[in-house]
């Protein structure tokens, strides 16, 4: 049977496959979005891109909370009679049809005066009149055609968030003045001898040292604090040079133009600081639609129902207090610790804990935050608030207060280190050596050697690799969160993986028959049944049976967190749990499986196992000759035997992991000295994500949340993590090239500063080229490597 | 008085001019989203070309 894609979302139309309009749907989802868009005249969406859109999602009630006066105004920016502005965040936001379509908002709604899209950061700024419209409606109208925002209860805070502008406002100054002053020092630069030039050099200096000021004061500004910091903390960092230089540059160049030495180098130091920025602005980019601080905040609803006297009330997560009743319907987290008081709760708590399977809970049951129900609406009575539960409390660890970024020393650091004293111990043999040859010259030769030494081409090579590499790495899917994580990257020796979600991933897919063979007639029976029900598991086995005649069965029930009941002519089926089908079920078996018994006698199970993600045997074979190798898993012993015949025999494999005992297990091997990098993927990895040396987090959709790390990495990129590490010895090799490659440059220039002959004009020379040659070394070269990521090279 | 200051000034404020324009841009937000007005500007034409043939089909109705 040729199935044809659909038209609104691309997913293939495998069954009940719509016809409207010529056009074939997948859903009557899908084809409603189409029917939006084709009355308003917005059918333009799908030209731009073809099948550019997403099946709305069941959300009845979903949304209630947005009609509280508390939770709108915390949501909107702008708030008053006739206008509310608000700003969703949309994961779905991909293409340029998205842009289109949300754009056009007000085409679907006439209340709707404006909305406008950041592409970057996947938001969209709707603005409306609240009279006749109201928060809950703008999100429902996104919903039904697609794109359901995404509200947490991090978007719970008061007040805007300031935009930190501040470097995009220096680069503008030192641009400006760099600029301005080049061309003031032209004239003397080519000066024909003459009349003209004495008159107005005074005026042109002066006008040089003006342009100057706000370039030394303000935009460089953030290299004297930092060098500051560093000598308080006894650490000769790279800003120290770079600081020295600077305020040489200016305090000599200011004597020159006062006693009328020469025309100063001004020019040097604008175009100095011009350039350290524009190498400060390269390695900041950042993905501003991914977040890499994110915590359980960002996970949370901001609101659930609660029960009161049977009336249902929407609460906000931070009101609910001991003893209230909450219900909690299908696909819904738990907020808080609490007991379950009736329903059939089956809670998914991988996300929390690293256990793969959904946990059947009975009626006064405790029930833990961060678990998702899968079957059905549940009650539960409050045990904890949301800060005392015991997921949240993870956060109060001290790891996640500390900042990582200073307990490395990076590779520019320790270049400039022995950099620094270098160039001191030159400056001092040289002015020592002048002041007994020819006093009048010491001064100007100790000046001269700081001012060509200033580092300017070392500390530009690290943000250029880095910011090129880090470009590199997002075309491929892997996001750091900034340049800092490659170096450390390079330096790691041991690598530990989570299990579930990390190396496995989320679909199961692959299942094994146990027991008596199935007949023709009972396995179309049971591919039917199967066809109805929507369990995780049911679309599994559905998806792996053959395919049979579709039949119209005469009896279907679906018995929550048990299994599914069906009868067609005079056989029955029921397929579900072992207590269900009508056998004891066997305590020791870990993995999960289906069982099936037809017509009241038992026949057998499907077992099911983790589906690992491909090339992992590959991946490990590479990493153990130069890694020592980790698997720390929150789930049972289930796969242990598994995982033995698939990956290399001196993988450590540890189970039964809480998130306590994964970050305790990395304290412990950092204090011996390993250089750890952790890959997980849920809240139950967040504390050994933040513990590690570099912390990856691997997730199946990177809009979607996941814990904060130090990189988000694409599970289908999973098994180029070598290549990433690789990659990231490189660049720290071509750093040190880059290093050699500027020595020559201030080596060069150091004979002129020596010897006494330094002009403005070779500073003015020697400066950019020195920046320039490195910046374009560093880019060919990281290029390179990017080239043998993409390929598989390496 | 010589030429060179008029000129001089003029250079001078032209190019602040500029810097201060450069300055408000930053400030009303221009550079925050550095993508959607690129893929923004191209839609104008489309939607023209929609209303176009639209207003064909009434017109042969």
């Amino acid at each position: 049977m040729p199935t044809n894609p659909c038209f609104h979302c691309g997913d293939e139309c495998v069954k009940d496959e719509i016809i409207f309009h010529d056009k074939s749907f997948c859903c009557n989802g899908c084809k409603t979005v189409y029917e939006i868009f084709s009355e308003n005249d917005l059918t333009c969406y799908y030209d731009l891109e073809s099948a550019p859109g997403t099946t709305p999602k069941e959300i009845e009630g979903k949304y209630d909370f947005l009609k509280q006066q508390n939770i709108i105004d915390k949501l909107v920016e702008f708030n008053d009679d006739t206008t509310q502005i608000v700003t969703l965040y949309i994961p779905h936001i991909h293409c340029s049809s998205c842009i289109w379509i949300l754009e056009n908002l007000n085409k679907l709604h006439p209340h709707i005066s404006d909305s406008q899209v950041n592409f970057g950061k996947k938001t969209v700024r709707v603005t409306y009149n609240p009279k006749n419209y109201s928060l809950k409606e703008v999100v429902l109208l996104l919903s039904a055609i697609g794109y359901e925002p995404y509200i947490s209860l991090e978007d719970y805070k008061t007040g805007k968030q300031n935009v930190d502008r501040s470097l995009i406002y220096k680069l503008g100054i030192a641009g400006f003045a760099f600029g301005n002053i080049m061309f003031l020092s032209f004239p003397e630069y080519f000066q024909v001898d003459g009349f003209w030039i004495d008159k107005y050099k005074p005026l042109f200096r002066w006008l040089m040292f003006t342009f100057s000021l706000p370039v030394v004061f303000y935009a460089a500004q953030d290299y004297f604090i930092s060098a500051y910091k560093g000598i308080k903390s006894r650490l000769l960092n790279i800003d120290v040079p770079i600081a020295l230089g600077i305020s040489v540059l200016f305090i000599r160049s200011t004597i020159d133009i006062i006693f009328d030495f020469g025309s100063g180098f001004f020019d040097s130091l604008t175009g100095l600081v011009f350039f350290l920025l524009i190498g400060k602005f390269f390695q900041q980019k950042t993905y501003s639609f991914l977040s890499f601080e994110r915590d359980y905040k960002s996970y949370f609803p901001i609101a659930v129902t609660k029960i009161n006297n049977n009336i249902e009330t929407s609460v906000q997560v931070y009101d609910i207090k001991k003893g209230d009743r909450l219900l909690i319907r299908n696909e819904e987290l738990i907020p808080v610790d609490g007991i379950l008081i009736n329903g059939n709760a089956s809670i998914d708590y991988s996300f929390v804990t690293g256990e793969s399977e959904a946990v059947i809970k009975k009626s006064g049951d405790k029930l833990f935050a961060g678990g998702k129900q899968t079957s059905g609406v549940i009650e539960m009575e409050v045990l904890k608030t949301v800060e005392q539960s015991y997921l949240t409390q993870l956060w109060s660890n001290d790891v996640f207060n500390k900042n990582t970024e200073e307990k490395f020393s990076t590779i520019t650091n320790k270049i400039s280190e022995k950099f620094t004293v270098f160039v001191l111990s030159i400056a001092t043999i040289a002015t020592v050596f002048w002041l007994f040859y020819d006093i009048s010259k010491a001064m100007n030769v100790f000046t001269a050697v700081l001012i060509i030494a200033c580092p300017c081409a070392v500390a530009l090579s690290a943000p250029f690799t880095f910011g090129n590499l880090l470009r590199i790495f997002g075309n491929s899917k892997f996001y750091l969160k900034n340049a800092t994580v490659i170096e450390q990257l390079a330096s790691i020796n041991t690598i530990i993986f989570d299990k579930t979600g990390t190396i496995t991933s989320n679909k199961k897919s692959a299942a094994t028959y146990e027991g008596e063979k199935l007949t023709k007639s009972e396995e179309m029976l049971l591919k039917n049944t199967l066809r109805g029900s929507n369990h995780p598991l049911s679309r599994t086995l559905y998806d792996i049976l053959d395919e049979y005649n579709i039949v119209s069965l005469d009896y279907y029930q679906e018995y929550l967190g048990k299994g599914i009941e069906a009868m067609h002519k005079n056989e029955s089926i029921k397929i579900g749990s072992a207590d269900f089908v009508g056998k004891i079920a066997e305590k020791t078996i870990l993995n999960t499986a289906v069982h099936i018994s037809t017509n009241n006698s038992y026949k057998g199970k499907f077992v099911f196992y983790n589906n690992y993600r491909k090339g992992l045997s590959k991946l490990f074979n590479k990493l153990k000759k130069n890694f020592d190798l980790v698997i720390l898993s929150g789930d049972n012993k289930g796969e242990l035997e598994n995982l033995k015949k698939l990956l290399p025999a001196k993988t450590k494999l540890i189970f039964n992991q809480k998130p306590n005992d994964k970050l305790e297990f990395i304290k412990y091997h950092q204090s011996e000295g390993a250089k750890i990098l952790m890959i997980g993927d849920g809240l139950n990895d967040a504390g050994a994500l933040a513990q590690s040396d570099v912390g990856i987090a691997i997730s199946e959709n990177v809009n979607v949340f996941s814990p904060a790390c130090d990189a988000i990495l694409d599970a289908s990129n999973f098994n180029k993590i070598y290549n990433y590490i690789k990659a990231s010895k490189s660049a720290i090799k071509i750093i040190k090239w880059s290093f050699a490659l500027s020595f020559i440059y201030n080596i060069l220039g150091l004979y002129f500063a020596v010897t006494g002959q330094l002009k403005p004009v070779i500073a003015a020379i020697l400066m950019p080229l020195s920046s320039i040659s490195v910046v374009v070394f560093t880019t060919i070269a990281t290029n390179i490597i990017g080239k043998k990521i993409i390929t598989n090279k390496i | 008085m010589s030429v060179i200051y008029i000129l001089l000034t003029i250079s001078i404020v032209i190019a602040i001019l500029f810097f201060v324009a450069f300055i408000l841009a930053v400030k009303s937000g221009q550079f925050d989203d550095s993508y959607t007005p690129s893929v923004r500007m191209l839609f104008e034409d489309e939607i023209v070309k929609k209303t176009k043939t639209k207003s064909k089909l009434t017109t042969n109705k």
